[in-house]
């Protein structure tokens, strides 16, 4: 209960008037400040769910799998640029985001992980992380404005970000791995632990 | 051993029905995967379905009131602009002025010449400056005008018609989507090019409005 009011009160405290003109009036905190919080607003909200919850969801998300592709779905509209300036342009497109990245990217995307297993942890990482990194790139180099409603230095701000975002994260899971870490078979044989 | 077999069969279907709803959704929302950004979605509206032109009442760089509703009968381009403007305005400028020489070469203005119009957005710049600008493209002020608004309160409206979002930049700066706007005899916004299109890409895009138009003309005595 304590876990659903965190995630309604993160989002009610981004979908502030204030808050939102300011996160939004820069598209880097647009996209990687306003945008990753909502999805993390829906992940902290379903911690929240009795076990009696889970075990429904999980008959619909075996190992994962639909949970895991819901959440790539929708995440990936909100990367391309037209999305960011329909959600400014239009108050409708603005509410969808505040109810699609909650409930379709960062709750389903906590209902899954640990169903998923080691491949398809590595299937997204290994997926998601040089989306993110082509992105950004674009974001970058792209030789015109890709967003109507964000300056051009913005637009390549955002893209640092995007870039950057990937490289500390992929660095992150890099060592992880080598660490031995979410291989449990590693384990038995080496004898560490 | 048949709960989870049922589950996974669950599990298989939703994901079917999230993997086609959410991809149709996606293809939907970037025109099959073909629209990335929104002047890309802006201009293949605009060529799928013209759009009437609200009027106007705008005047040129000599103070001289008119309104696009005054080219009835030929073609029209319209450039959104601001005379301070160092990034991509000169860019678009250079372009009409290389219209401006190709269509004073080839036509006459009663043989359905293409008017070429500069729209100034910013609230700065009075006839005065824009007849500055006129002379810097050593524009002659008819078939290529510079113009503003007479009332700016009509301005918000004429934007969104045409899909212009202005954002005002450091530096009493304005960022804004440039380009071509292409509008037919009826007065109809038809074609959106790039902002330096060149003036066969222009001819090209001219020749496809007229056609079409025939053809939906011709279409009903069929």
């Amino acid at each position: 209960m304590r876990a659903l009011l965190a995630g309604a009160l993160l989002v009610g405290v981004l979908a502030l008037p204030g808050m939102r003109e300011a996160l939004e009036r820069v598209m880097a905190t647009h996209m990687l400040v306003q945008i990753p919080l909502l999805a993390v607003a829906g992940a902290v909200a379903v911690t929240g769910l009795g076990p009696e919850w889970k075990l429904r969801i999980d008959a619909w998300n075996r190992g994962g799998v639909s949970g895991m592709l819901l959440a790539l779905i929708a995440s990936s509209w909100w990367m391309v640029p037209r999305a960011l300036d329909l959600a400014l342009a239009s108050p409708a497109m603005e509410l969808t985001k505040f109810v699609t990245l909650p409930l379709m990217v960062g709750a389903p995307l906590a209902l899954s992980w640990d169903r998923l297993g080691a491949i398809g942890r590595g299937f997204v990482i290994a997926n998601v992380l040089p989306m993110w990194a082509v992105v950004g790139w674009l974001y970058i180099v792209a030789p015109v404005r890709l967003c109507n409603f964000y300056l051009v230095e913005q637009q390549v701000a955002a893209g640092f970000g995007l870039l950057g975002a990937s490289v500390v994260l992929g660095v992150a899971v890099g060592a992880l791995a080598f660490r031995g870490v979410g291989s449990p078979s590693l384990k038995g044989v080496s004898g560490e632990r | 051993m048949r709960e989870p077999l049922a589950s996974w069969l669950r599990t298989a279907a939703t994901s079917l029905i999230i993997g086609a709803g959410g991809g149709g959704l996606l293809a939907l929302g970037t025109d099959t995967f073909r629209v990335f950004t929104s002047e890309q979605a802006r201009r293949n509206a605009v060529e799928r379905a013209p759009r009437a032109l609200p009027k106007v009442a705008l005047e040129d760089q000599d103070g001289r009131p008119f309104d696009l509703a005054a080219y009835h009968g030929r073609p029209v381009a319209v450039s959104f602009m601001y005379t301070g403007c160092r990034s991509v305005c000169p860019l678009a400028s250079q372009g009409f002025e290389r219209l401006d020489r190709a269509e004073w070469s080839r036509r006459s203005p009663g043989d359905g010449r293409l008017q070429l119009i500069s729209l100034s957005f910013d609230p700065r710049d009075t006839p005065d400056r824009l007849r500055e600008y006129a002379s810097l493209y050593r524009a002659d002020g008819r078939g290529w005008r510079f113009a503003r608004v007479r009332e700016m309160r009509d301005l918000g409206l004429l934007l969104r018609t045409f899909g212009i979002v202005v954002i005002p930049a450091p530096g009493g700066d304005f960022q804004h989507n440039a380009a071509v706007h292409l509008v037919d005899a009826e007065g109809r916004l038809a074609r959106v090019l790039d902002p330096d299109a060149a003036p066969d890409q222009v001819d090209r895009a001219l020749a496809d409005m007229a056609s079409t138009r025939n053809l939906a003309a011709k279409a009903p005595a069929r």
